[in-house]
């Protein structure tokens, strides 16, 4: 085959880049350059915007002896990540900007130049594994339960996936690091990235606020008293208890928690924890990994609603665009925006943007 | 198979200055030093010197060794800006290499000089009526004029004589990276001010160049210690560089007519061979005054990031204007200062020709260019 490797610079994608070139296809290692300004977004060893981490990438391709290039997509990820990230904040939704770099850029504009190309398929350092089943090609679970990325590919549909390569999912992340420094890859120790890349400083709130302005509203209860006063309603996440500074305590001295989010009126609203509790979520914008649940019919399965969130076991249905799950125990804190994956044990089925929680 | 154009980046060493070089690096001695191996060293250092003076058109006291084309420019522009601190316009043309622009942003925003920048026109000459206007307005203030013999990216040749009597006593540097070894250029003759030349665009090694300047001026130094370079320039005299820099120069000043008709034929080939292949193509400019075996070629419709790659898949090396420090490509500053748009810049790439290109590397290249342009154009 011919493959596109993206490395971003980091241990994984190089080990990832490794393997597939052993595997004699004809591979060439390719950088995304995310960033216009790659100094802006500088930062240590985290990320996949710095120069450190194009040097880094470019010495593991020698290492490896196959070419090497970058690809521009400052635009693409501005527009289709950066930009959706502020304008779900500013919605009073809680996005991943990961899930849409991988929906929008990965397997989607490099992809599609790498077929341009002639090349057949893009290999990633993900850890998620594709499995020839009688149902086509699934999706699974890494078999590393702390480094599983299958949560943030499930944004992938199924002519996606059959263009990805995720040479990782077999292994676990200590046996990467060893085998990089038996291959004498010299990122074998680099630490792994955390955070949003665009975001090196770690502080989203700082980040989001020039962007988005500070504009103050009022905190209230949940019956509509007023019990204090934000810097900026995006500021806040979906049960979220430091941090408030609320003036009037409640009844008892509970804490209280943020609940909602509401931009239109730029109003946060807290109450009890048990407030928080989500049995029954919506979410819009289906996309399938694998075959199409049958609709019009309650399967059982497992949601999963963060990156490293437990899979909660629930009913699910679907009507082919949105899926609606009902957890069998309810959980505490889920924002509108957030991504719901739906699994069938460890089979990635599909995944929706939260759009609506009971 | 691997087809090399990208001369105008780095071009081969000539194997005679791969000899002197080799040759140098068995003799001990500091230039610096009062001892026979001392002197011995220097006396090959200052025949050097002279040699690539007479080449140059100056004299060898003009002559200031430094480790790259890029430390000259910053040496010519901080120098002369620190050295009469009165004055603080600088004006440059848009078209510069970044070795020029960078040092003079740099002072901008640090040192709080003011950049006036010197339009060219369509076919990327320095419009002089404008320049005329821009010096006669600001004539009391102007630090340095800066202005390239000729453009690393487009190969054409700048009207220096014109600059430098539009300039009156106002310094004038230029930067001759790509035009010395290849072209006529003569120091006296222009009446500049400084210049930059450099050892690998021309067959000698990496980390040699040398900064003219006139006699009798004292410009402010980057380096300090040791004063080994007229005291305007420190570090021990590198003396196997310095005299594979002079071998080079010899060899490619002997047979300079020779190589300009050479090389440039084998550019037309190119040139003629792509616009059969790809019709639509555009070729960048051409004014009849230019180096030798540039070819820059705007490919409609394609970006220059994808043709680049197609090319290195198929073992053709060439380049586009600029990457920045994290290996990005930037749509060309100087083809959006000839007023090309973004859209072209950015589907614009230049092979340049030299010493080792041939005949049948350039028949290859014509015959993949249609299939390459057409694959860049999804």
């Amino acid at each position: 085959m011919k493959i596109v490797a993206a490395m971003s610079g980091g241990v994984d994608s190089a080990v990832a880049t490794a393997r597939m070139a052993e595997a004699g296809h004809e591979v060439i290692g390719v950088h995304l350059a995310l960033s216009s300004n790659p100094q802006k977004y500088r930062s240590g060893a985290r990320g996949c915007c710095t120069i450190e981490d194009s040097h880094d990438a470019r010495r593991a391709a020698d290492m490896i002896g196959i070419p090497f290039y970058i690809w521009d997509m400052a635009e693409e990820f501005h527009d289709g990540v950066v930009e959706n990230f502020i304008e779900e904040y500013a919605n009073g939704r809680t996005p991943n900007p990961c899930l849409r770099c991988n929906e929008k850029i990965k397997f989607a504009a490099v992809l599609e130049r790498a077929k341009g190309l002639g090349f057949d398929a893009v290999a990633t350092g993900h850890y998620a594994q594709m499995r020839e089943t009688q149902d086509g090609r699934t999706m699974h679970r890494a078999v590393d339960p702390g480094k599983d990325q299958s949560y943030v590919l499930a944004v992938l549909n199924k002519e996606q996936l059959d263009g990805a390569l995720f040479p990782l999912g077999d292994t676990v992340k200590d046996d990467v690091r060893i085998e990089a420094k038996k291959r004498g890859l010299y990122v074998a120790n680099k630490p792994d990235s955390h955070d949003i890349c665009f975001i090196p400083s770690g502080n989203n709130a700082g980040w989001l606020r020039e962007r988005l302005g500070s504009e103050s509203g009022p905190i209230v209860d949940e019956d509509g008293t007023k019990v204090g006063e934000h810097q900026g309603a995006y500021t806040y996440t979906i049960g979220q208890r430091r941090g408030l500074n609320l003036s009037i305590p409640t009844e008892g001295g509970t804490p209280r928690y943020v609940l909602k989010i509401e931009p239109k009126s730029n109003t946060v609203v807290v109450g009890a924890k048990e407030a928080l509790a989500v049995s029954h979520i919506e979410g819009e914008k289906a996309i399938w990994c694998g075959p199409q649940p049958e609709t019009g019919k309650t399967h059982r399965g497992f949601a999963q609603i963060r990156a490293h969130g437990a899979p909660l076991p629930c009913d699910y249905r679907s009507d082919g665009a949105s899926i609606v799950a009902d957890l069998d125990e309810p959980l505490l804190g889920l924002a509108t925006g957030q991504g719901l994956v739906i699994y069938d044990g460890d089979r990635v089925v599909g995944s929706a943007t939260v759009s609506a929680t009971e | 198979m691997a087809i090399y154009l990208d001369h105008a980046a780095t071009t081969p060493m000539l194997p005679a200055a791969i000899d002197a070089y080799s040759r140098q690096m068995t003799e001990v001695g500091n230039a610096s030093s009062l001892h026979a191996q001392g002197r011995a060293v220097r006396k090959a250092v200052e025949e050097s010197r002279e040699l690539i003076a007479k080449a140059a058109g100056c004299d060898a006291t003009e002559i200031i060794f430094v480790a790259s084309g890029t430390e000259a420019n910053n040496l010519a522009i901080k120098g002369f800006f620190w050295a009469n601190l009165s004055k603080k316009t600088i004006v440059v043309s848009t078209i510069e290499h970044h070795a020029v622009l960078d040092p003079v942003e740099w002072l901008e925003k640090h040192d709080g000089a003011k950049i006036i920048y010197a339009p060219v026109m369509p076919d990327g000459i320095v419009d002089l009526d404008a320049l005329r206007l821009i010096v006669d307005e600001n004539r009391e203030d102007i630090a340095l004029i800066a202005v390239m013999h000729s453009n690393n990216e487009v190969g054409t040749l700048q009207p220096i004589s014109e600059v430098v009597a539009i300039a009156g006593d106002i310094p004038v540097h230029s930067d001759a990276v790509q035009s010395f070894g290849k072209v006529v250029f003569d120091f006296a003759g222009l009446g500049l001010t400084s210049a930059t030349i450099s050892a690998h665009k021309l067959g000698g090694p990496l980390g040699v160049g040398a900064l003219i300047l006139k006699r009798g001026l004292d410009i402010t130094p980057l380096l300090h210690g040791g004063g080994q370079e007229r005291d305007i320039r420190s570090s021990t005299v590198n003396a196997p560089g310095i005299v594979s820099f002079a071998t080079a120069v010899d060899q490619s000043l002997m047979n300079l007519r020779e190589n300009f008709f050479r090389v440039e034929n084998l550019a037309d080939q190119l040139r003629l061979g792509i616009q059969k292949a790809v019709p639509e193509s555009i070729i960048n400019g051409r004014t009849g005054n230019n180096l030798p075996g540039i070819v820059n070629v705007t490919f409609p419709g394609t970006k220059n990031e994808t043709l680049l790659v197609l090319l290195d898949m198929a073992g053709i090396s060439a380049s586009q204007g600029s990457a920045c420090s994290a290996g990005v490509q930037r749509p060309s500053h100087v083809l959006l200062a000839m007023g090309i748009s973004e859209t072209s810049a950015d589907a614009t790439i230049r092979f340049s020709l030299g010493s080792t290109t041939t005949d049948d590397e350039i028949t290859t290249v014509c015959d993949l260019i249609a299939a390459i342009a057409e694959k860049a154009r999804v």
